[in-house]
């Protein structure tokens, strides 16, 4: 990015965030998709007839919530807009490539925090004490972007069609959530399996929310956040310069 | 007059196919240049790699001084694109549309809604700005992003088959606001299949096939270089003597068909002056008289025929 322009960039890529808002995110389907994905998958557990605390479960719950949000709609919209040719229209606006990932970025991160906050209030609700409400707001902020880029990233395969763009999407996003600590702590994860989820973002975010819930965790909070920090960083430049490198074969 | 795109050597390749072949042109401050060529000759290409949409593979393209390969951002500020199909986002109103662009352009909200308001109604779409385009007629929809395209007052204009498909209303509603926009000195690069339009508006033309240029002039230039001969067509309320018609200066033969003459002629402001005084001489009055140069579709159809690859 041009840095001279950076700001100007900046408020352009927040002009294309409102514009996913209203076209993308602000539909029925979406929401309820957003929403209901995780509570059916928590419900699944919770009603199995495991003796798992509720702590426990609401905290996997609220990093699943996050996760799906965040991943739910990002990965179409590039596929989306090729189709309608309106991608083309916005390469030929001043506007980089990276203000367009950022933008499609900043849309994800508003409405996964948006849904986020309908299990941290069931939580409440359910008489969880939130013991670090400090950690666990800048945790979902810098969660919901990693969650965010990861989501561009997976648009960055050159197709048009987003149901190719969906069915990878959907690969990898829920063999991780089965590895990430949600349904099975990490401490009683075999070790192939504590091999593969210290390569999810989303194993470092759930040990944050159930420290912020329960005050226990399996990794230094720390080393959490800057596990997310870290994987944020790589999705979201890996994001800007494969989608530069593809964007030609979406016109 | 300085050029404000200066194209050289530009090269696209698609696999086995190149698309554009080492092209160059300039485009000059203030003229309508017109881009034409049959299917696949590689018009849209170029203009979407002069407009920064696609990257080129070789050669360079200056637009408004700006190298479209490595500073391509204040180039885009300052030009307007209209692609062939219209891209603007059917789920948004009309006015939303042209927030979007103001925003994506860096014009102040006052200034948007005032130049969104003014262009709304001067293209006849005022009454229907908070309708979502998915509604709205093709006619409609290209009405709409050439709004888009002019919001941020540009001094270069990209359109790429403007008015194809389009109703007469439209398409008149447009080609007299391109003629407005050069009034005011905006320059237009415009590719078209529709010679009439080109041959109407166009200061100059350029001529692709099979993505190489094969000619670039002004239209009537063009025509008189294409062919040598012209024809004119003429009738008399009288009999005339055919030999003499023939012997006249500039005229290389005659021929009648019906109550007219067919006259050939290599040099047609000779000829008609020859005529008007045979006319005179004879006491033979003038009926009509019809000049038939080669039109741009003979010269277009010659070119793109015989210079192929």
């Amino acid at each position: 990015m041009n840095m001279r322009g950076a700001p100007e960039q900046l408020r352009r890529a927040w002009a294309i965030a409102k514009k996913d808002i209203r076209i993308y995110y602000l539909k029925g389907p979406v929401l309820i998709f957003g929403v209901f994905m995780p509570v059916f998958l928590f419900l699944a557990f919770y009603l199995g007839g495991r003796e798992l605390p509720l702590a426990f479960l609401l905290s996997g719950l609220t990093g699943m919530a996050l996760f799906f949000t965040s991943t739910a709609v990002s990965p179409a919209i590039f596929p989306w807009e090729g189709q309608a040719r309106t991608l083309e229209r916005l390469a030929a606006c001043p506007v980089t490539i990276e203000a367009i990932v950022l933008g499609d970025m900043i849309a994800s991160v508003l409405f996964g925090i948006g849904v986020t906050t309908v299990p941290l209030l069931i939580a409440l609700a359910l008489g969880l004490p939130l013991l670090h409400g400090v950690v666990l707001a800048f945790a979902v902020l810098l969660a919901a972007f990693c969650f965010s880029a990861l989501g561009v990233l997976l648009a960055v395969p050159p197709t048009n069609v987003p149901s190719n763009i969906m069915m990878l999407s959907s690969l990898l996003k829920f063999p991780l959530v089965f590895i990430s600590g949600i349904f099975v702590p990490l401490e009683q994860l075999p070790a192939w399996g504590m091999a593969l989820a210290v390569f999810s973002p989303l194993t470092y975010f759930v040990d944050i929310v159930r420290y912020s819930f329960t005050g226990t965790h399996y990794f230094p909070v720390l080393a959490d956040i800057g596990a997310l920090a870290a994987f944020a960083l790589v999705f979201t430049v890996a994001a800007m310069v494969l989608h530069r490198r593809n964007i030609p074969w979406r016109m | 007059m300085s050029d404000v795109i200066e194209v050289r050597g530009l090269t696209k390749v698609f696999g086995t196919i190149t698309a554009v072949d080492h092209i160059s042109f300039d485009v000059r401050e203030g003229e309508i240049f017109g881009f034409l060529g049959p299917n696949g000759a590689g018009k849209t290409t170029t203009t979407r790699m002069l407009t920064g949409v696609i990257p080129m593979d070789s050669g360079s393209v200056r637009v408004l001084g700006h190298d479209v390969r490595t500073d391509p951002v204040p180039a885009k500020q300052r030009f307007g694109v209209v692609p062939e199909t219209s891209n603007a986002y059917v789920d948004l109103t009309a006015w939303q549309n042209l927030m979007l662009m103001g925003e994506l352009y860096g014009v102040d909200r006052a200034r948007t809604e005032r130049r969104s308001h003014d262009l709304l109604e001067t293209l006849g779409l005022a009454g229907r700005s908070d309708q979502k385009v998915r509604e709205y007629s093709k006619g409609m929809k290209q009405r709409l992003i050439l709004a888009m395209a002019l919001l941020h007052e540009p001094e270069l204009l990209f359109l790429d088959e403007p008015t194809s498909g389009l109703d007469v209303q439209s398409t008149r509603m447009i080609l007299s606001m391109l003629r407005a926009l050069n009034m005011d000195r905006t320059t237009i690069f415009l590719t078209t299949h529709n010679m009439a339009e080109a041959n109407r508006l166009c200061d100059r033309v350029g001529i692709i096939r099979g993505g190489r240029i094969v000619a670039i002039d002004a239209p009537e230039k063009l025509k008189s270089a294409t062919d040598r001969l012209h024809r004119i067509e003429v009738s008399f309320d009288g009999e005339i003597p055919a030999g003499d018609l023939a012997s006249l200066d500039g005229i290389a033969g005659a021929e009648r068909t019906g109550d007219k003459w067919q006259i050939t002629a290599d040099n047609p402001d000779q000829a008609i002056r020859s005529l008007v005084g045979f006319s005179g001489r004879h006491g033979a009055a003038i009926l009509t008289l019809q000049t038939l140069a080669p039109s741009l579709d003979d010269v277009f159809l010659k070119l793109t025929r015989e210079k192929g690859p």
